[in-house]
């Protein structure tokens, strides 16, 4: 990777990308916690 | 409103499969996106842009097919599961739109020379970009009247012409001069091989099984939510009926 051409851009192109698919996975995750609280069980059919 | 309910979550077994298998996946599309692959002769190691660039792509488009079907579905039947649907997918797929953008702007600048060009296919997919946003606001906003259904035909007109923008896109190389190139991979005969085809496809497929993962807990995301406007507006209604028991029995009352 030390040795690679453009490594700056293949980074920040991979680095913005993998940040921004875990961030809005946490986000939805927590988010799906948070209203699952407010739900009866029988609304969750999928648990 | 915060009611004591058992703790639970979006997950079930089938996304924690998921979850895994796109994890693993991602691990070994670094592995050959970045070590693996060789360097391409023309775009040197810039190419390796085109392993995340491509499949965000791919994947961008399938959500905007699939949130115009709801749109569809939706306008035909009203049902509640096309109507999450619908902006469950446009919110993933405006994520992956925004990465098509970023990952192709940073891979033009050392193989174009420029960060930005108002190509065909670059300014299609920024219309289409918008048009995302435009859909998911649409859905939010309210009219005058608090007229859901109102508010969701305005959505899912929107909605509609998605996916006819997605075709401008894909094709928009070959209608006007474009400096993109042709097709790559959906012709018969790629113009790539070994190594580099498989990283892309391998690319496309692990994308795909993040894209799936997203998608199924946006959609229970937006199903917690819908079940929670409505039990909000059952209360409503209830205490409405009662404040109005109570009016007619002192109406009543008075009239003794």
């Amino acid at each position: 990777m030390l040795a690679m051409s453009h490594a700056g851009y293949v980074a920040a192109g991979w680095g913005i990308s993998l940040t921004a698919l875990a961030a809005y996975a946490i986000r939805t995750v927590r988010r799906g916690r948070a209203l699952a609280r407010q739900v009866p069980p029988e609304d969750r059919q999928w648990t | 409103m915060t009611a004591p309910y058992a703790a639970g979550s979006t997950s079930s077994g089938t996304t924690r499969i998921l979850g895994w298998l796109s994890l693993a996946g991602l691990a070994l599309l670094l592995a050959y996106a970045l070590v693996w692959s060789p360097a391409d002769r023309a775009q040197r190691d810039a190419v390796r842009l085109m392993y995340v660039h491509v499949p965000s792509a791919i994947v961008a488009f399938t959500a905007c097919a699939i949130t115009t079907l709801a749109a569809a579905m939706w306008l035909r039947r009203r049902s509640e599961g096309w109507w999450v649907l619908g902006g469950a997918s446009a919110e993933v797929g405006l994520l992956f739109t925004a990465m098509t953008l970023l990952t192709g702007s940073i891979w033009g600048r050392p193989t174009w020379g420029t960060y930005w060009d108002w190509d065909p296919r670059i300014t299609s997919t920024s219309l289409l970009f918008v048009m995302l946003v435009g859909y998911l606001a649409l859905r939010r906003i309210d009219n005058e009247t608090g007229d859901a259904a109102q508010r969701g035909s305005r959505g899912a007109i929107v909605g509609l012409l998605l996916f006819p923008n997605v075709v401008v896109v894909h094709y928009s190389v070959d209608w006007w001069r474009s400096l993109h190139q042709t097709a790559t991979i959906t012709r018969l005969d790629p113009t790539i091989e070994g190594t580099m085809l498989f990283t892309l496809v391998l690319g496309i497929a692990v994308f795909g099984l993040v894209f799936a993962w997203l998608l199924v807990h946006r959609f229970r995301v937006g199903w917690l939510e819908e079940r929670i406007d409505h039990s909000g507006l059952d209360e409503a209604l209830v205490e409405r009926r009662a404040e109005a028991g109570v009016g007619a029995a002192v109406g009543d009352g008075g009239t003794v």
